[in-house]
């Protein structure tokens, strides 16, 4: 027969204030996890949604990037009429023609700058983007120069508020408008007219790269084999989703350090819900022993110390989780593979605080299980006689 | 106050095992804290390499992803103080299957006679020198690569260009050794040039500047800049080492990173030690009252309580200390060492700080139950009874 439940929960609250400082020592443990966690997440959540399926991009072959790709005009003019792109409102195919090239945002001193990404896109390429849509001002007006800033810019910087300049390529640019890209990580860029800026960056023949939209995600697929297959034209195509998928790719460095800081913070807080729970065995030696007398086995004695250390631990997770929630939704930036910022916020989910209430009591398991064993082997005449 | 000393320690040392348990868990964390304290120390407060700090690095005031002509070379020859001045192109590329971390190891295209001058720290044999000089699709890589690939000198390395297209196959010419890590390759910049086609070249991403002295670098580092104010691609010069910080800061808000854990465990070492100290204190009241019967005055009894839980998390952050040095080695033996700042494995302020950090939270975590021991009445500690 085991030992009740409520046996275990009464210990924890009589003694509060152990149980409370082992609880938060874990807590922290868990939250440093959870932070790390929720950052990725929030990464992968945001350039998950920056994908479109329909949407196909091409870049030169053998590069892995936007900036560091070169997309003639030429080869756009053939991918263009390839079959499977859908037909936009003026019945023109819905392919863009874009060039991508980093510029600095000027902060209060060399730490606050940032860099960001700018696109020179043609109107089809906005109206390809159904996720993007326009906040406040206006487009910027071709042959101008004229840029419309990502959201997460206007947030976050006073240089990128509607009205200010901001430079690049041969001069200054106007902020005529601020769009929202449904969270995606467009929301990071800076946008200006094609023509505009790739004659400003002398690139007007040999731009970044192509997008296309294709009618349906079975043409999305077959478009992307066959510009593959096509040697005349030299490309690498693949699905917008996929190209963001691969950024992730920047959180790896971030995410393993994370994690292993926080196995050895558990390697820690494990001993230190060992130390309580060895206390907690040492101060009911006479209980251990009238529950001996009482008929419960040594198994019982065993587990019943496990579940406390593991109750213990659970609390401790999910104070871990109370203390990571805040962080939800804030935003913080990360390098991507170009070299620019990409704005994202944090992004705590339920899986991911159950991932950090299992941690917790694996860490408080593994902690409890020698004085658990310790409990279960006194000798029922000795303990009774102890304490 | 160190009359009681022996009575201290042996106190600390009355149940073995919750000392042994609290030291080895403030030890672990403490260790965490160790490589944090390293870090911050190496990155924003110590002394750059004597080598390091003779460098400088010029891109793009943009971004280092943005090119700046070939034809800059030789003005930032000319500003006084800077002695060499090499191309440093980072090169990207992709090596058999970049989907393995382990084939993105760094390549940069360099000028062979140039390199050696420039990191003086790089040690390689004479007739390897002459023969990465001599052979223009020669390679050498650094000793950590070698191993890493078994590469030996003569070997055949291919390399599809990214940034710089085309397909190159570079010749093993010599193995360098470095005192960081060194998991780079670096090849001759002519090679990457004539490969090209036409418009693409004469296009650099960095030079690395090499100058006469270090307290000169903020003075020469701005006469660079000054000589590009107006062009169009206007440069950014800075000492090697935060060129290096800013490289890495690409991958998040490292200050913040480093704060933030750290925190986190101090924290958590304050509530392990507080948790231990409240322990024994609890077991003690009686024996409290005895002490205070003898004449004990209550000044020296919270001395007494203070005092042993600094010895004991003072021992708990010298082994976390000593681990940390260890892991660090870890550290700088990972892909990131190479951008790492050097850590010499003992390091007099990083240690302290570990030590103080450990007895200051000693100090802390025992103030409420060495108050409360203190100040108990001698009546109600004899007569309790835990």
């Amino acid at each position: 027969m085991s030992i009740p439940f409520a046996y275990n929960l009464r210990n924890l609250v009589v003694r509060k204030t152990t149980t409370i400082m082992t609880a938060l020592g874990i807590a922290l443990t868990v939250a440093v996890l959870l932070a790390i966690l929720a950052l990725v997440n929030g990464l992968r959540t945001t350039l998950s949604i920056s994908g479109d399926p329909l949407h196909v991009l091409v870049l030169r072959k053998g590069s892995d990037s936007e900036l560091v790709s070169v997309f003639l005009r030429s080869q756009f003019q053939d991918l263009k009429f390839k079959s499977g792109i859908a037909m936009g409102r003026d019945g023109q195919p819905l392919a863009s023609l874009e060039v991508v090239t980093i510029m600095i945002l000027d902060g209060a001193d060399d730490a606050s700058s940032s860099n960001l990404t700018v696109r020179g896109l043609p109107p089809a390429g906005i109206e390809m983007r159904r996720n993007v849509h326009l906040v406040g001002g206006r487009w910027f007006r071709q042959g101008q120069r004229e840029v419309v800033v990502g959201k997460s810019i206007a947030d976050r910087f006073a240089a990128g508020q509607i009205g200010k300049k901001v430079h690049f390529g041969r001069g200054d640019w106007e902020i005529v408008g601020v769009f929202d890209a449904s969270g995606g990580a467009q929301g990071s860029e800076v946008w200006g007219d094609l023509f505009q800026v790739s004659s400003d960056l002398q690139r007007v023949d040999a731009v970044s790269s192509g997008l296309v939209t294709a009618t349906d995600p079975a043409a999305a697929r077959a478009l992307v084999a066959s510009l593959n297959d096509d040697q005349r034209l030299g490309v690498k195509a693949m699905l917008e989703q996929e190209y963001y998928d691969q950024q992730t790719s920047s959180a790896k460095p971030i995410e393993s350090v994370g994690i292993i800081v926080a196995i050895i913070m558990a390697i820690g807080s494990s001993f230190a819900a060992m130390n309580t729970m060895y206390a907690a065995v040492a101060r009911r030696s006479r209980e251990i022993g009238t529950l001996r007398v009482l008929g419960f086995s040594k198994g019982s004695i065993l587990s019943s110390f496990l579940l406390e250390s593991a109750l213990l631990s659970a609390l401790g997770g999910m104070l871990g989780c109370v203390l990571a929630l805040p962080l939800n939704g804030v935003a913080t930036s990360i390098g991507n593979s170009t070299f620019s910022e990409t704005s994202f916020a944090f992004h705590v989910t339920p899986q991911i605080m159950l991932t950090g209430v299992i941690f917790a009591v694996v860490l408080g398991s593994v902690g409890g299980l020698f004085p658990a064993r310790m409990a279960s082997r006194k000798q029922i005449l000795t303990s009774l006689r102890e304490g | 106050m160190f009359r009681y000393l022996p009575l201290v320690l042996k106190n600390s040392w009355r149940n073995k095992r919750r000392t042994v348990l609290t030291i080895v868990s403030i030890g672990i964390s403490m260790c965490l804290l160790g490589v944090m304290i390293a870090m911050f120390h190496a990155f924003y407060l110590s002394n750059p390499s004597p080598e390091q700090a003779l460098r400088l690095v010029t891109r793009n005031r943009v971004s280092f992803t943005v090119f700046i002509p070939l034809s800059y070379r030789d003005q930032i020859e000319h500003v006084p103080g800077v002695r060499a001045v090499s191309v440093a192109n980072w090169f990207g590329g992709v090596y058999k299957d970049d989907r393995d971390p382990k084939n993105n190891f760094a390549r940069f295209a360099v000028e062979p006679e140039k390199l050696f001058r420039i990191f003086g720290e790089f040690r390689m044999p004479e007739d390897q020198q002459k023969a990465f000089q001599r052979d223009r699709t020669a390679c050498i890589v650094g000793r950590d690569l070698a191993n890493q690939f078994h590469f030996q000198v003569g070997d055949r390395i291919h390399v599809t260009g990214s940034i710089f297209p085309g397909d190159y196959a570079f010749t093993i010419r010599g193995i360098f050794d470095s005192p960081r890590n060194s998991e780079i390759m670096y090849f001759n910049t002519e090679y990457m040039e004539q490969s090209l086609p036409e418009p693409r070249r004469g296009n650099v991403i960095m030079y690395n500047v090499l100058i006469d002295d270090p307290s000169h670098a903020a003075r020469i580092g701005k006469a660079i800049d000054a000589v590009f104010a107006n062009s169009t691609a206007q440069t950014k010069t800075e000492t090697a080492q935060a060129f290096n910080v800013a490289f890495l800061a690409l991958l998040g808000n490292i200050k913040m990173f480093l704060i933030g854990i750290s925190a986190a465990v101090m924290f958590t070492v304050l509530l392990v030690s507080a948790n231990t100290m409240a322990m024994s204190a609890r077991e003690r009241v009686r024996e409290v009252g005895i002490l205070k019967t003898l004449g004990f005055t209550p000044g020296s009894i919270l001395g007494m309580i203070l005092a042993e839980a600094t010895a004991i998390s003072i021992a708990g952050g010298t082994i976390g200390y000593l681990i940390s040095t260890l892991l660090l080695r870890l550290v700088m033996k990972s892909p990131f060492g190479g951008y790492m700042p050097p850590m010499p494995p003992f390091q007099m302020p990083v240690a302290l700080a570990c030590v103080f950090t450990a007895a200051a939270i000693g100090v802390m975590s025992s103030l409420v139950p060495a108050v409360g021991a203190s100040r108990t009445a001698i009546v109600d500690a004899l007569r309790s009874t835990d």
